[in-house]
């Protein structure tokens, strides 16, 4: 007797919690839980980010098929990969979120996919490039920034094809860091460069000026360089200014981390002439691009600027609604990754799509620093399209 | 050989600005008995004074470092009489803990004040660029510290040696029991001496500012690399201090320009020796024994 009780009461139980977890999709709001940087140095992007999806959802609305859209911010100051990992349990476990999203840095990133992947939850990295393993490891991870590798190949390539014979590369000793580093020397190398140097500086308050000293008595053509920018890209660059390297006739190439749209005017005129590699510039000249940025101006200021940071937030957005409309706000984990990964969007930085392993393939543009209107910009002159992650063939 | 002129250039005029940042904490430890670790907070907040009376105030950079440096040491005499001249009987763990807090504060209320990102002053043109010797070339900047911190370290030797206050501190510093019993007047030494060491770290928080980058987490920072300093150097001697910082800022870049894979451990294995072999740090060879 008791035996048959508890096998109804288990029976009735499972019903209500199934018709429940049905329930908990339509009409229930469609709740994403971003896990980026809310305070701590990196406190300004994580606003940007912020900032930016606030905007998505005012011109396209808190609603999508038929579900209110509700954003879960959880703060994951700098790389804190714990806080992360514990954000993401509770985001799922407590708070049901049908989608994870954020991360401005790599190890927080890397924290949170088994989470994710043991929940069976749709995870967007939109803002940090994570190394190019990430998306092989689970099959509930989409990329929707851009890796450090798909970036640096066309820098090493254009810089070999013209006319820089010789490069001291400065790495910052981390994942991006190291992925650059590889993935430059290689290429260069395979084009007929030659990298005469490489020296790595610490994450935690690095002294630039040593490093910079040290490459400009090896004289090289160019210097490579990357590190985690904001801070550290602006005292980077003044420290490059400062010790005369340009003078010298050693050209500074960067990785667009350094020359980051929203800290740019920060640098002063010691940033004019930089090259870099990136896929995204706020200078972008297409109509969606020009649509973002005025959109993004007039809702919070006629000087202010958004980077790839951001742009990584609204196309992870973007995604995010375009799985809402086409499964009319119904989905499962699965159901979700299959629509993500194959999306092709017009992105406000160009168009992208997705490879096997839901990784982002777009254009690389190289771009160099300019004025314009008084305001300093990264003019893109020379494009590599639709770059597919080469970073995972590497290993 | 080239290459070596300017890490020491670069080295020195680090030191320079170690010393700047130590010098005050010295004097305290080693006069006082008490350990104040939130010196480099008013050194910090004499980097974010200037900067806000630099570029929001739009006065000169010598008038902005003038005005914060004595706007920071009016803070620092406030501190001191208010608050930390109630724990200078009180045993060593409880003044880590209330300055410690107090650096805390400082670091929660410039990051709520100015935000946690980077700072920056608009450095005179004199200042700026690089200073041609030939086939060699300095920072101007850099040259102006090193310059400026051997005045300094003259002036606090005279004025150590040769004055009757400089007597006085020497003198509270080396029994404090018997200079009070013979009418010195204590408690305004350590006022005033205080307020000496705090002008120093502002100043050094001040032109921090250019050279070391200035950001919320530099109290923290900079703290540590002040106690080395203090350790190495010995607590109360000035000259021990001035060796002990230019030392230290020598070891920090050559190693960053010679072996950066090694990082900062050069300095802290150096530290590491000092403390067990010589615990009293480098004052014992110094013949000023303050």
């Amino acid at each position: 007797m008791k035996r048959r009780l508890t096998l109804e009461l288990a029976a009735a139980a499972g019903l209500l919690l199934t018709s429940a977890g049905l329930a908990a999709q339509t009409g229930e709001p469609l709740r994403v839980g971003i896990i980026t940087e809310l305070s701590g140095a990196s406190a300004d992007s994580g606003r940007q980010g912020r900032q930016v999806l606030e905007l998505f959802m005012k011109q396209h609305g808190d609603t999508v098929a038929g579900r209110k859209v509700e954003i879960l911010y959880r703060d994951a100051p700098g790389a804190s990969p714990e806080l992360a990992r514990r954000a993401a349990q509770e985001l799922i476990s407590r708070e049901k979120v049908d989608f994870i999203g954020g991360f401005g840095f790599t190890p927080n990133a890397i924290a949170v996919a088994p989470v994710v992947t043991a929940a069976k939850k749709p995870m967007i990295i939109m803002n940090t490039a994570a190394t190019s393993v990430i998306t092989t490891l689970s099959p509930y991870v989409m990329r929707m920034s851009f890796t450090l590798p798909q970036v640096t190949q066309p820098l090493a390539e254009w810089a070999a094809k013209n006319g820089i014979k010789t490069v001291y590369t400065i790495v910052t000793d981390f994942g991006p860091g190291t992925d650059a580093e590889k993935m430059f020397v290689k290429t260069f190398e395979a084009h007929g460069g030659k990298v005469i140097g490489s020296v790595r500086t610490p994450l935690a308050n690095p002294q630039f000026g040593p490093f910079l000293q040290r490459a400009r008595d090896e004289k090289p053509d160019a210097i490579f360089a990357f590190n985690p920018g904001g801070d550290q890209a602006v005292q980077f660059v003044k420290a490059y200014a400062e010790r005369g390297l340009a003078k010298d006739g050693i050209k500074l190439l960067t990785t667009g981390d350094i020359v980051d749209d929203a800290f740019l005017n920060k640098m002063g005129d010691a940033a004019l002439g930089l090259i870099s590699s990136h896929h995204y510039s706020t200078a972008h000249d297409s109509p969606e691009n020009k649509a973002f940025v005025a959109a993004y101006r007039e809702a919070y200021g006629a000087k202010e600027r958004t980077s790839f940071y951001g742009v990584g937030s609204w196309d992870g957005m973007s995604a995010i609604y375009e799985v809402a409309r086409r499964t009319n706000g119904s989905f499962t984990g699965e159901e979700a990754m299959k629509i993500l990964c194959g999306l092709k969007l017009t992105s406000p930085r160009g168009p992208i799509s997705f490879d096997e392993h839901c990784d982002i393939v777009q254009n690389v543009y190289i771009r160099r620093v300019e004025k314009r209107d008084g305001e300093l910009y990264n003019v893109e002159f020379a494009t590599f399209p639709a770059v597919k992650d080469p970073g995972k063939a590497a290993k | 050989m080239l290459g070596f002129l300017g890490v020491l250039v670069d080295g020195l005029s680090y030191g320079a600005l170690l010393f700047l940042l130590s010098i005050g904490l010295s004097v305290t430890l080693g006069m006082m008995g008490f350990i104040n670790l939130a010196h480099t907070a008013l050194a910090m907040v004499g980097g974010y004074l200037a900067v806000t009376l630099g570029e929001r105030a739009g006065w000169s950079f010598g008038w902005a470092v003038a005005g914060a440096v004595a706007a920071a040491t009016v803070l620092g005499v406030v501190l001191e009489r208010g608050l930390f001249q109630l724990m200078y009987r009180k045993s060593e763990l409880a003044q880590v803990l209330l300055t410690l807090g107090v650096m805390l504060m400082a670091t929660a209320g410039v990051t709520y004040v100015w935000g946690p990102s980077l700072q920056f002053v608009q450095v005179p043109a004199a200042l700026t660029g690089r200073a041609d010797f030939g086939p060699i070339d300095f920072s101007r900047y850099r040259l102006m510290l090193l310059a400026l911190s051997v005045v300094l370290l003259v002036a606090l030797l005279v004025g150590i040696e040769r004055t009757r206050f400089g007597t006085m501190i020497r003198a509270s510093v080396d029994n404090q029991r018997v200079a009070a019993a013979l009418g010195i007047p204590i408690q305004k030494v350590f006022m005033a001496t205080f307020a000496i060491g705090t002008a120093l770290a502002a100043l050094g928080g001040a032109l921090g500012v250019e050279a070391l980058g200035l950001d919320a987490t530099f109290a923290m920072k900079y703290l540590v690399l002040a106690l080395l300093v203090v350790v190495l150097g010995g607590a109360g001697s000035i000259t021990g201090t001035f060796a002990a910082a230019m030392l230290l800022g020598v070891l920090n870049i050559a190693c960053a320009y010679y072996l950066p894979e090694i990082g900062s451990f050069a300095m802290y294995a150096l530290m590491l020796v000092v403390l067990l072999v010589r615990p009293q740090g480098m004052r014992g060879l110094s013949k000023e024994a303050a």
